[in-house]
């Protein structure tokens, strides 16, 4: 919400504040400050990267050279059809000004002017910004010749002030402006640009936010004053209300004015709601508007004698209901809308008017016969343009006005101004709940404006609907709750004390307090929710800053850990120790992308993608992975892992969401110095020696690798699936060569791994160590011939089986073939290590080494290789 | 045979005296006091000398013999510091030249900020609970009183998930790790219904936003929640553990203050700023000049919330609050750009 400092003073002194210390305040209250907009008042100047507490814009007004002056009379500018010249009194002497604003180039050449008008004038040297660039162009006004004529001084639009973008024609201010008085004293203005949280809505006007600031400033809120002179035929007996549904319209509100003159608001008003960010249309709409940002009443203005019109002679009746599902509206921007049943209509007998709290329909608008132009959109064309449109021509302008202020079921709005794409001020203020007493304080404030801005008369009386009183809440708060809740020592009176700030009704009871919540307020409940809303006043009232810092008294639950995750955070160290980098990837992903490495059919689909590529959530982690190795694919060593999610579907409930490790790894296996060249690359056992690493850090020492060639994304001969205490727990190896085609990898092989996590967890660890012998080993080295069909793995369990616990190590160094071995063979030579509680002999070693051989011979046709 | 010695003498160590290198030298020692030297003639020639010369010539031989050799010992280790100071020099190296880069495996930074955060909040006594990323409505919104249309809604755009007809209770991805605060506390009310534990958690998680993703905005992101329920907790305790988490995250003289806020499933609801760490409070570009930086929001847990964590409002109260690890790390290093974290490129990734 933007809320103009000036409009703030109407209902609070804000003498010895400053600006930024109103905004502080705010702030500090839940009304946070995101910008301040200066538009005249004098404003603090920081340097460049010198602190602010508050993101700040704006213009101040040099107070000696921008003055209210007045035009006396519009001359031609000898050498220039476009452009006038001005006489024109500043207070102390006359002026002459070279101008080209349209809206006074009517008055050319028509001599001394009878009434003067008065504008900001802009002396030599002003600051301000420049009216003709594009943006905000600050520009110093300099003496210049323009077509012969000296000019040295303007008069200045509102973009030239920073009041609004609109630079077309300058500003006519209101004939009581005091000509001479510096115009930042008379218009000078800050907007605060205040975001308005949801339990927060009851502020989003400035009589809200001035009963805030004189609650946090112990100042007083001066009320607005209504007063209405009415003369002539009561409301009463021209219009009559039908409510259908109280759950859905609990009050419905309306006055009337007659004999109004349909013109543009006083320029104070049109400045203060443009400053509000609202357009200023014509008096009427911009009472409806000013009361709404005042009160936070949204208001309606219809077009009496169209409603009068369409009932004939039958008296006014105005119904409130449900739309018919297929039902249709015209709204006054011109589209014609099609309804469900979910929005709420205001109708006369005859059909809809409006769509009620949200917009209202182009028939019974008020007309302003004088702009009877609109462009397309219903936006009505700069002075002196003329715009290609609908013309409307309904005659004479609106006469008479019917104002409604109605009280509307909140949800029902929300998701009608939803649905229709129609946020707007009203709608805005409705869908966030307006309490139902405003509509009766909404319309006279309404019918108020109306009278003083366009000479009308107000009707006697009100038709008030108001089936759906809701009832006041009343809290009951004890001292006790205070100190259990937010842990402050507070009698029942000081609590009453700080409520009534923000016009609670308190009463002091046997127990503490009775509190019962100003009609302004639908945020406060009853019970225990009350108590909350109702302390949550006390705290902030009190000042949060205010409450102490203290210890947790309450007893300490028994610390149970989280095994689960810290094993994950184990199994991270020890992939992050295997020189594996992290990474975290999207858990959104396409079928199309995963397909790459995976087929699923079942997925969990996302009903509103960001993106196409976005379609699903990931079944593949691996797939994840290599994406991001293929991105990073010109590093010269990849390395990765992520440990995290995939999700499986289960029909029409939550997805489970078991835990995966993915690991990536393609390049160089040493990184390239300015002396280390053609490093090789990662191939098959590079990944299986961090394998081997990690499941030897989780503690697990029933391992097998197997080969197996159920993974189609893997290279049938160089993948393997790995089982602990039995179970798979992972499979990996190289890519196949038609996955890696799909990808963009370099030459290099791409080696991957994925494993199930859950399994894994599940695994039961071996703890324990082998003790550290303190006798000297034996080392001995063997080759052997085998066919090339036996697993190594095969060769190396038949070692220790056979060798028993006195072969502490089977090592393989060297796996060879050539031709003297001869064609199917080859060999492998291990490194043994003997050793014992004991000093073995040679003797001891060579009798275990000699049954090692005799066994592998006759198990597996090995020759010992001499 | 006086002079001759004289002469062996003066000639081996003039020779001697040019020698630069070991195999001068050997050849030096062979030919001056090797087995066939003049030198050891005499001494070969001993036993044919007269009674009267043995004991004269037999000192005077002996003395160049030890003169020689002395000499000789000099020598050689001239020759070889001056073949080690050679080398030395020789093996000398460009100090500038780059080290070797070591391939080194790490953490992805939003993993090692969360264990910064989570190790703070253990010693705190608040344990890590872990909680499902896809959720229902009512986890993720209804029964953080977040009723269905509420408003409150508007501030989190959610992903949902294709689910078949569910009415108001759709499948969606967490928008906040707040729906385990209902998990945890059902959890722990289970246990003993008429007496519900004291709860003290930590809840880290990736939530999940329907965003265009920017440079400001990512579709998802970490968040740490922590819970405290029990009895008597108030809100200067809320206060007292937001400051010991602040000093213990961000140093002992940082200040911070609390403003008022809204969330659903909090009340008072606050919003903490801490004095910008990187400028110090005195206006920097990080804190966009206002020496303050939004670090996390928290609250009192809403008597609706406690009720349907199965906690009585009551007896129980507690309070929670949830911060954004990256935003962390973001405001921490100076990163402008949210992108980087999931992007996963290696040159971001190997500078935490």
């Amino acid at each position: 919400m933007k809320l103009p400092i000036s409009w703030l003073k109407d209902f609070i002194d804000l003498d010895g504040l400053t600006v930024e210390d109103i905004a502080r305040k705010l702030t500090l209250a839940g009304l946070e400050v995101d910008e301040i907009l200066y538009a005249g008042l004098e404003m603090p100047v920081y340097k460049d990267g010198e602190k602010h507490e508050f993101k700040t814009n704006g213009l101040a007004w040099d107070k000696e050279k921008i003055v209210v002056a007045e035009i006396r009379e519009v001359k031609a500018h000898p050498n220039a059809d476009k452009l006038t010249l001005l006489d024109l009194f500043d207070g102390k002497q006359e002026q002459m000004v070279l101008t080209g604003a349209p809206n006074i180039f009517h008055l050319k050449g028509t001599g001394r002017l009878e009434k003067p008008i008065k504008v900001a004038y802009a002396k030599e040297g002003s600051t301000l910004y420049d009216g003709h660039a594009e943006g905000l162009q600050l520009m110093t006004l300099k003496r210049a010749k323009i077509r012969g004529v000296d000019s040295y001084s303007m008069v200045c639009s509102e973009k030239e002030l920073g009041i609004t973008d609109e630079s077309d024609g300058i500003i006519l201010l209101d004939d009581d402006a005091p000509v001479g008085m510096p115009l930042a004293d008379y218009i000078g203005d800050a907007v605060l640009d205040i975001s308005i949280l949801p339990n927060m809505a009851r502020n989003a006007n400035v009589i809200g936010i001035a009963r805030e600031l004189a609650a946090l400033t112990g100042r007083t809120l001066k009320q607005p004053q209504i007063e209405l002179k009415t003369s002539g035929e009561s409301v009463e007996s021209s219009v009559a209300i039908e409510i259908s549904n109280p759950e859905l319209n609990p009050r419905f509100v309306l006055g009337l004015i007659r004999n109004v003159e349909i013109k543009p608001s006083p320029y104070q008003i049109q400045r203060r709601l443009k400053l509000a960010g609202v357009r200023a249309i014509n008096n009427i709409v911009d009472a409806t508007n000013y009361a709404m940002i005042e009160l936070g009443e949204p208001l309606h203005a219809f077009d009496y004698d169209i409603l009068k019109q369409r009932a004939g002679k039958k008296k006014i009746k105005i119904i409130t209901r449900a739309a018919k599902d297929g039902e249709k509206l015209t709204t006054l921007d011109g589209v014609e809308r099609k309804l469900t049943s979910m929005n709420v209509l205001v109708c006369d007998e005859k059909g809809s008017l409006s769509l009620a709290g949200v917009m209202g329909g182009s028939e019974s608008e008020v007309y302003d016969a004088s702009k009877e132009v609109l462009d397309a959109k219903g936006i009505e064309p700069k002075d002196g343009e003329m715009t290609q449109g609908k013309i409307t021509s309904r005659g004479r302008s609106t006469v008479n006005v019917l104002l409604e202020g109605a009280a509307w079921n909140f949800i029902n709005i929300r998701r009608t101004a939803k649905q229709h794409n129609l946020p707007s001020e009203a709608s805005f203020r409705f869908s966030r709940g307006v309490h139902p007493a405003l509509a009766e304080t909404g319309v006279m404030r309404g019918l108020q404006y109306m009278a003083a801005w366009a000479n009308g008369v107000v009707a006697p009386g009100l038709v008030d609907a108001y089936p759906l009183k809701p009832k006041d809440s009343v809290v009951e708060v004890t001292p006790k709750d205070v100190k259990r809740l937010l842990g402050i020592d507070l009698t029942a009176e000081e609590v009453s004390a700080l409520l009534q700030k923000l016009e609670f009704k308190t009463e002091i009871t046997k127990s503490g307090l009775r509190v019962t919540a100003p009609a302004h307020r639908m945020d406060i409940d009853e019970g225990m929710v009350g108590l909350a809303d109702v302390l949550e006043e006390v705290a902030r009232s009190y000042g949060f800053d205010n409450i102490p810092t203290t210890a947790i008294a309450d007893a300490l639950p028994p610390q149970v850990g989280n095994p689960v995750h810290e094993w994950e955070e184990h199994l991270r160290n020890l992939l992050v120790a295997a020189g594996l980098q992290e990474v975290v990837t999207y858990r959104m992903t396409s079928p199309e992308r995963e397909s790459r490495v995976t087929k699923h059919d079942e997925y969990v689909r996302i009903a509103n993608p960001i993106a196409p590529e976005r379609s699903v959530l990931r079944r593949s982690l691996l797939s994840s992975v290599l994406e991001v190795a293929e991105k990073n694919a010109r590093a010269e060593s990849v390395a990765m892992f992520e440990v995290g999610p995939i999700f499986e579907p289960v029909k029409n409930d939550l997805p489970n969401e078991p835990r995966r490790l993915a690991i990536v790894m393609t390049g160089a296996r040493i990184v390239s110095a300015w002396d280390v060249k053609d490093s090789p690359r990662f191939d098959f056992f590079d990944l299986k020696g961090r394998i081997e690493l990690l499941l030897a850090g989780l503690r697990f020492t029933d391992i097998v690798y197997a080969e197996t060639v159920s993974q189609p994304h893997l290279h049938p001969g160089k993948s393997a699936e790995v089982k602990v205490n039995g179970q798979v727990v992972g499979v990996f190896g190289e890519l196949h060569p038609l996955a890696k085609e799909k990808y963009e990898f370099g030459e290099a092989p791409v080696i991957v791994a994925e494993f199930n996590l859950e399994k894994l967890r599940g695994a039961n660890p071996s703890y324990g160590i082998t003790p550290v012998s303190e006798f000297p080993p034996i080392y001995e080295d063997i080759a052997l011939i085998l066919d090339e069909s036996v697993a190594a793995s095969t060769v190396e369990a038949l070692i220790r089986q056979t060798g028993g616990k006195t072969v502490t190590d089977v090592r393989l160094f060297d796996v060879y073939r050539d031709e003297k071995i001869g064609a199917g063979k080859k060999s492998l030579a291990y490194s043994l290590t003997y050793q014992a509680e004991k000093t073995l002999t040679d003797a001891e070693a060579a009798a275990i080494r000699n049954k090692i051989v005799k066994r592998l011979e006759n198990a597996l046709g090995a020759k010992l290789r001499s | 045979m006086l002079d001759k010695l004289n002469e062996i003498e003066k000639t081996a160590l003039e020779s001697l005296s040019s020698i630069r290198d070991q195999a001068a030298l050997d050849a030096w020692r062979v030919a001056n006091v090797g087995r066939s030297s003049p030198l050891m003639q005499v001494f070969a020639e001993f036993g044919k000398l007269s009674k009267e010369e043995k004991p004269v010539i037999g000192v005077a031989a002996n003395r160049v013999k030890v003169a020689l050799e002395s000499a000789l010992e000099e020598k050689t280790q001239a020759v070889k510091n001056a073949a080690l100071a050679k080398s030395l020099e020789e093996e000398k190296l460009d100090v500038t030249l780059p080290g070797r880069e070591i391939k080194v495996g790490r953490l992805h930074p939003s993993t090692q900020q969360l264990r910064h955060v989570l190790a703070i909040l253990a010693e705190m006594g608040f344990q890590v609970y872990t909680s499902r990323e896809v959720e229902t409505d009512e986890y993720n919104f209804q029964l953080l009183n977040f009723p269905p249309h509420h408003p409150a809604r508007d501030m989190q755009d959610t992903i949902y998930v294709e689910a078949g007809e569910r009415g108001d209770n759709p499948i969606m991805l967490r928008t906040q790790t707040s729906p385990g605060q209902i998990r945890a506390m059902r959890e722990y009310s289970a246990r003993n219904p008429n007496n519900p534990p004291p709860i003290r958690i930590a809840s880290p998680g990736m939530c999940f936003r329907h965003e265009q993703i920017t440079a400001r905005s990512e579709i998802q992101f970490n968040q740490v929640e922590g819970l405290a329920v029990g009895k008597n907790i108030t809100f200067a305790d809320l206060k007292g553990t937001i400051a010991d988490f602040v000093r213990r995250m961000f140093g002992e003289g940082a200040r911070l203050r609390f403003r008022a806020s809204y969330f659903p499933f909090t009340e008072p609801s606050a919003e903490v700023d801490v004095e910008c760490f990187v400028c110090g409070g005195k206006g920097c570009q990080v804190c966009k000049n206002s020496g303050w930086l939004e670090i996390l929001g928290c609250g009192m847990v809403h008597p609706n919330v406690l009720q349907n964590g199965g906690y009585d409002p009551k007896v129980y109260s507690g309070f929670a609050w949830g911060m954004g690890p990256e935003r962390q790390l973001m405001l921490r290093n100076k990163i402008n750009d949210i992108r980087y974290f999931w992007g996963n490129d290696t040159r971001f990734l190997e500078q935490f």
